[in-house]
């Protein structure tokens, strides 16, 4: 059985916050699907289709100097809690690791390459999806590695390629480029002003849509939205990424607005709400996930806004990885009932929040008006 | 729908809670989700993939193929795919074809690929001039984005497929 805490950061490294507007955006993910010549698709794929794709693929990616040595895990050979930190650290989709009863499909896989932020699913929907997920707004970055590993991929495998359609993908919305990009923000000054319905809307006119934190299907949960490309026929994937970079810029600039009208009309409310979700986090004893990703979306505007002196957005980035529930339980070394898991949830983030993330009330200079009459 | 928490209202706001890994749905009257401490976010874009499936049934029974028409690789029928939305294999696409060209227009708005040129091993003369096309025009954009890196590396993808002399 395969030992993810040989590999604990793993997949990590866009948490670290580093890219363009790393506050505002908290990643980048670009994928592109591809499948193979004379196999069914994901969903129709028997057991001997499954398994050439694998061989296919395992040969290829050895072959080629973007994937690297890389670490290949085969669902079924991962232990059920490490499963569930790969969907956790989002380098897994749901549909990969199968469901609850019947376990991964046959010849699921993942190749984390030797480059950390790019990887590969394998007998997915499609066939291949090849993955980067980076810091910040970098979708250029993103988008290189992924094109690098799919030419030399695509040397060596037979592509499912039609001359007037593209790369043929088992879902008729992805065909074409079979690229989708997608850049995670976080937009509560839109969400507190009422505007975000607007720009939502704005997004669908011009090509784009918007899904929750885990994608497709998902809520939105303390206020981070997924704005992606909704075609991906009839464009180059240059012209995906540059538009999809272009209009996210645009919402930055959106939001950034919007915050500056909540400092200047409801400065009082916002600070209130920004320092009570801090004290909530700083010493509550137990906390929710949904609880904590609302709390943390106040304290990740006040980081932001510069309100809680001393706060990293890396630190709140953990945060939000490390209080999964399996990634609790791999802490524990145990499995952990809901109310202990909060429990847990809480004890984690004090403890964050006190090693790296103490902010003293007043040091932010104005906020202290009684103490200082 | 009524609120799973009062019983009464009707239900506007559809929490999914993850609990423990396990996912649970409550949906709850607008009165019950402020008291929750929720805000109503807006409706997301869905995609209606099924309600541009469902349309083709009725609108153009001429086009439509008939449910038993069946793709001779994978076994999969026009049927199954208006039910999944998911095709069986390549082969679907050459299979479906006149019928899913109508569906990639309404879906992408349009039918022709106009990205990365897949070159397959032992490629026509017309595969390779297409490739090179799509090379010479990423090129174009690496260079105005003065992106130096990435356009080197283009220009040596395309001197390894440009005949000789």
């Amino acid at each position: 059985m395969e030992d993810l805490t040989t590999i604990p950061d793993y997949g990590l490294s866009w948490l670290e916050a580093s890219g363009d507007h790393a506050d505002i955006v908290l990643s980048t993910r670009v994928r592109l699907a591809r499948n193979l010549q004379g196999h069914a698709f994901g969903p129709r794929a028997r057991v001997n289709d499954r398994e050439a794709v694998l061989r296919r693929f395992r040969e290829s990616a050895a072959a080629s100097s973007n994937a690297g040595k890389g670490t290949l895990l085969q669902m079924a050979d991962v232990g059920v809690r490490a499963r569930r930190i790969l969907l956790e650290r989002r380098l897994v989709s749901r549909d990969l690791l199968g469901d609850a009863d019947k376990g991964p499909p046959l010849g699921a896989a993942v190749l984390l390459t030797d480059h950390d932020p790019l990887s590969v699913m394998i007998n997915e929907e499609d066939h291949l999806r090849i993955q980067s997920l980076v810091s910040g707004l970098r979708l250029q970055d993103a988008w290189s590695m992924v094109d690098r590993l799919d030419e030399d991929l695509g040397q060596d495998l037979p592509y499912a390629y039609h001359h007037e359609f593209g790369f043929l993908t088992s879902c008729p919305t992805n065909v074409g480029t079979g690229l989708r990009a997608s850049v995670l923000m976080h937009l509560p000054g839109l969400v507190l002003t009422k505007e975000i319905g607007r720009v939502l809307q704005g997004l669908a006119q011009v090509g784009l849509t918007f899904r929750g934190l885990y994608g497709e299907g998902s809520e939105v949960v303390g206020n981070f939205f997924q704005v992606s490309n909704q075609t991906t026929l009839g464009k180059t994937e240059e012209d995906l990424v540059d538009h999809l970079d272009k209009i996210v810029r645009q919402v930055i600039e959106y939001e950034t607005k919007a915050r500056q009208t909540l400092l200047r009309d409801a400065r009082a409310v916002t600070e209130d709400k920004i320092w009570r979700a801090y004290g909530l986090l700083r010493y509550a004893r137990t906390l929710s996930f949904e609880e904590l990703m609302n709390l943390l979306s106040g304290v990740r505007l006040g980081a932001s806004l510069k309100l809680l002196p001393g706060l990293r957005v890396y630190t709140l980035n953990k945060i939000m990885i490390f209080t999964q529930p399996a990634h609790l339980e791999q802490a524990a070394s145990r499995d952990l009932p809901p109310i202990e898991s909060d429990a847990h949830r809480a004890a984690y983030v004090r403890r964050i929040l006190a090693t790296e993330g103490d902010v003293q009330p007043g040091s932010s200079g104005d906020d202290d008006d009684s103490a200082r009459a | 729908m009524v609120c799973d928490n009062c019983g009464a209202g009707d239900a506007v706001v559809h929490l999914t809670q993850i609990v423990n890994n396990e996912m649970s749905t409550f949906h709850l009257c607008e009165k019950c989700a402020a008291e929750k401490g929720l805000e109503t976010a807006p409706e997301p874009a869905n995609f209606p993939l099924t309600d541009f499936l469902a349309q083709m049934g009725q609108e153009d029974t001429a086009q439509t193929p008939s449910s038993e028409e069946r793709c001779s690789f994978c076994g999969l029928t026009f049927a199954d795919f208006r039910e999944t939305g998911r095709l069986g294999c390549p082969h679907c696409y050459a299979t479906f074809e006149p019928h899913l060209r109508g569906l990639l227009r309404r879906i992408h708005g349009g039918t022709q690929h106009m990205g990365k040129v897949y070159l397959p091993p032992d490629p026509s003369a017309t595969e390779m001039e297409k490739r090179l096309e799509a090379l010479r025009r990423k090129l174009q954009r690496a260079v105005d984005a003065e992106d130096f890196e990435r356009a080197a590396r283009i220009r040596d993808q395309i001197r390894t497929l440009e005949p000789a002399g």
